[in-house]
């Protein structure tokens, strides 16, 4: 039989490095791929806390050496521009708050990639995420990964079918200390390398100064739920509904209780703000969804868990498909709830389906 | 490396020794490395006086180029003309004195074919005449090999001086420093089967030229550093047999080539050749395959055991559209849509019909991966 190719998309963090060295144990012929994210890579993230950076194909390069597999860099730099840099700016423009990760899954690394090694030849994208495929009955199905702390579902359970039936995620049974272990045990250097955190096409790490840096930024109003006007803020899309630090608001709220933003409205360039009970979201409206597995019956009332965050709790709930849209009645309210964000319906650890919230009563 | 260039440095490096010492084991080697010097200047027909050793051909563009306009500023000369193909070792050291140093570039352009244009040249030195501190146009071009008339260029340079990047020709093709006619010349020991590190500038005696590296100025007070004997050593045994094989060598390799084109072309019918192929270096040959990408071409001929090359990458190991094949007058589609594929005389006709068994299929899976309409 011949071995199935893959490629093992390594960003020179230690998951991918492990990820790729177990395709190659399983028998895998595998060839390292970096992907090339940035035009102008030096004006990323500099050290080691992203990926993106020039330190970053140097280690991944290495790792691939240690393995003892090809190595290439491919150069997705427009691509991600594309599908991730600009739709994060576009989604803070328009008052939501998106998850760059898990744009980059859907339009990149199980997309761009995936497409180009198919069409080279290849049988799949092995990476480092912390996620576990089955195969079932209908194909393939996803679930959370053993290490629920490093669980990434929740950022690739926007993938389709299709998409998943190409993905290979070798690390999904393993927690991340046991990953470290294994990558000293093999030799790579990259076994102490810290975790990448934030966003990696934003070097500083300021969101918010990045975010004001890209779209300028134009004071508007803080406003309560009546509309008085309670202070300024230095551009709507730098908040998060939920925040609660960074308004300075000079006015204290009657009852005396801190203030959250409620809402964000960029068309009057307004922030609405108020106190923590008037966070509390019960229904969840998110769009368009991408099932993994069958499409439900529409407006079939069902069981199961929602999650909002990427490193959010599983939330008891009722969900049905209207034909258009998930919805999901919680059980218990959830607060400070933003738009723009996934949400994620589990059977158990089971992914079912995906969408982007684009409402909440 | 060669086997004569292995055994010489395996040799001299046994050998204890600074060649700038004055004791005993010092002059030995010394000795060595003069005689090295001798057989370099032999084989590429200068004076042994004219060899410069340096690190690496870059060392030796950015002698010649810095320390020539450095001269050429001193008679408030500060035109430098080459052309728009150049290697970065050359094109990156002019854009430095450039952005640094006041300097003024003039770059000649250069045709489909891969010549550089020699009436403009002419044109340009009579505009500038009194004004121009050097010209740099290479001999052979790295990427697409075609062969420059540097005689022509030394005749419309008149009094000017002119270095050329020989690195890619030297061992290749006869070449003579003294028939070039030129002030200085770059040769590079890796690329002729010798040691990685050594390299050397050929420059015409009686030249004050400004060095690059200040030190103790162990090469004519031009170049400082610590001799690399071994090294040096070794490079004169490459080129040696470099100079005594190069006909048969250049004949077969010639062979090669043109099976290879025809290979291709029989396999790739839309596929072209880039730059002319009669006064080019045997050993490349530039194909671009339209609508593919060279990543995924690569890719897939390395899995099949075929080594060959894209253009240039930046820092981060991506790869750019090669600035030698857009002067050339491609489109960028077209340059990351091109090969490059270096032929020795050990390569072997049934590498190549290796090469035609598989090309359509690798062909037609990077235009399907490259996204090209």
């Amino acid at each position: 039989m011949t071995k199935l190719k893959v490629i093992a998309a390594m960003s020179g963090g230690v998951d991918s490095a492990v990820a790729a060295a177990r395709a190659v144990d399983a028998g895998y012929e595998v060839v390292g791929v970096h992907l090339a994210l940035s035009s102008n890579p030096q004006k990323y993230r500099s050290g080691a806390r992203g990926c993106c950076t020039i330190e970053d194909s140097h280690d991944a390069r290495r790792a691939a050496d240690v393995i003892g597999i090809p190595f290439y860099i491919w150069d997705m730099a427009e691509e991600f521009h594309k599908g991730v840099v600009e739709n994060f700016l576009s989604e803070y423009q328009a008052g939501r708050t998106p998850n760059p990760c898990l744009r980059c899954n859907e339009k990149i690394k199980f997309e761009a990639v995936l497409d180009r090694a198919k069409a080279l030849g290849f049988d799949g994208v092995v990476t480092g995420h912390y996620a576990l495929t089955k195969d079932g009955p209908d194909g393939k199905t996803l679930h959370r990964a053993a290490d629920i702390e490093k669980d990434q579902s929740y950022v690739l359970a926007v993938l389709r079918r299709d998409q998943i039936e190409g993905a290979i995620f070798p690390l999904g049974d393993t927690v991340k200390t046991d990953t470290r272990k294994e990558a000293r045990q093999r030799g790579l250097f990259v076994a102490n390398k810290p975790d990448s955190h934030d966003i990696c096409f934003v070097p500083s790490g300021d969101n918010a100064g990045w975010l004001r840096d890209k779209l300028g930024s134009e004071t508007g109003d803080i406003l309560d739920q009546s509309g008085n006007k309670l202070g300024e803020h230095k551009g709507a899309y730098t908040y998060t509904i939920g925040q609660r630090r960074g308004l300075a608001l000079t006015v204290p709220d009657k009852s005396g209780e801190p203030r959250y933003v409620l809402k964000i409205e960029p068309k009057s360039n307004t922030v609405v703000v108020g106190t923590h009970e008037n966070l509390a979201i019960n229904t969840i409206i998110a769009t368009p969804p991408v099932w993994c597995g069958a499409t439900p019956e529409v407006n079939q009332e069902l069981r199961g868990f929602a999650q909002v965050r990427a490193h959010g709790s599983p939330l008891t709930t009722s969900y049905k498909f209207d034909g258009q849209n998930l919805i999901a009645n919680l059980d218990e309210p959830v607060f400070g709830l933003a738009t723009g964000q996934a949400l994620v319906i589990y059977d158990g650890d089971r992914v079912i389906g995906s969408a982007t919230i684009c409402e909440t009563i | 490396m060669v086997e004569p260039a292995i055994a010489a440095l395996t040799d001299a490096i046994k050998k204890l020794g600074n060649a700038s010492s004055l004791h005993s084991a010092g002059r030995s080697v010394r000795k060595d490395l003069e005689q090295a010097r001798e057989q370099i200047a032999q084989a590429i027909d200068c004076a042994p006086s004219e060899v410069i050793f340096t690190a690496t051909g870059t060392e030796a563009n950015n002698l010649a180029i810095k320390g020539l306009y450095w001269l050429g500023v001193k008679k408030n000369k500060k035109v430098i003309i080459t052309s728009t193909f150049e290697h970065h070792a050359v094109a990156d050291p002019i854009t430095w004195l450039a952005e640094h140093e006041g300097a003024q570039v003039v770059a000649i352009d250069v045709d489909r074919n891969g010549f550089v244009d020699l009436k403009q040249l002419a044109t340009r030195v009579e505009e500038h005449k009194n004004n121009i501190a050097l010209i740099s146009i290479m001999h052979a071009n790295n990427e697409v090999g075609t062969i420059q008339d540097i005689n022509q260029v030394v005749k419309i340079a008149g009094d000017i001086p002119v270095h050329s990047d020989c690195v890619q020709s030297f061992g290749k093709v006869e070449l003579s420093f003294k028939k070039l006619g030129v002030t200085a010349a770059t040769i590079s020991a890796h690329k002729i089967g010798g040691p990685l590190g050594v390299a050397a500038l050929i420059l015409r005696k009686g030249l004050d030229i400004e060095p690059v590296l200040h030190g103790g100025g162990q090469e004519r007070d031009l170049r400082s550093g610590t001799f690399n004997a071994p090294g040096i050593i070794s490079f004169a045994a490459a080129a040696a047999n470099a100079v005594d094989n190069r006909k048969e060598r250049e004949l077969k390799i010639r062979e090669l080539k043109s099976e290879l084109i025809q290979t291709i072309k029989k396999n790739i019918p839309d596929a072209w050749v880039n730059g002319d192929q009669v006064k080019s270096l045997p050993g490349i040959v530039s194909i671009t395959f339209p609508k593919t990408d060279s990543e995924g071409l690569l890719l897939l001929l390395d899995g099949e055991g075929i080594a060959c090359s894209t253009g240039s990458a930046c820092s981060a190991g991506v790869q750019r559209p090669s600035h030698v094949l857009m002067a050339m007058g491609l489109t960028e589609d077209e340059t990351t849509s091109t090969l490059r594929f270096s032929l020795s005389y050990s390569n072997t006709i049934n590498e190549i019909a290796k090469l035609g068994s598989v090309i359509a299929t690798v062909v037609a899976r990077s235009k399907a991966a490259s996204g090209k309409k």
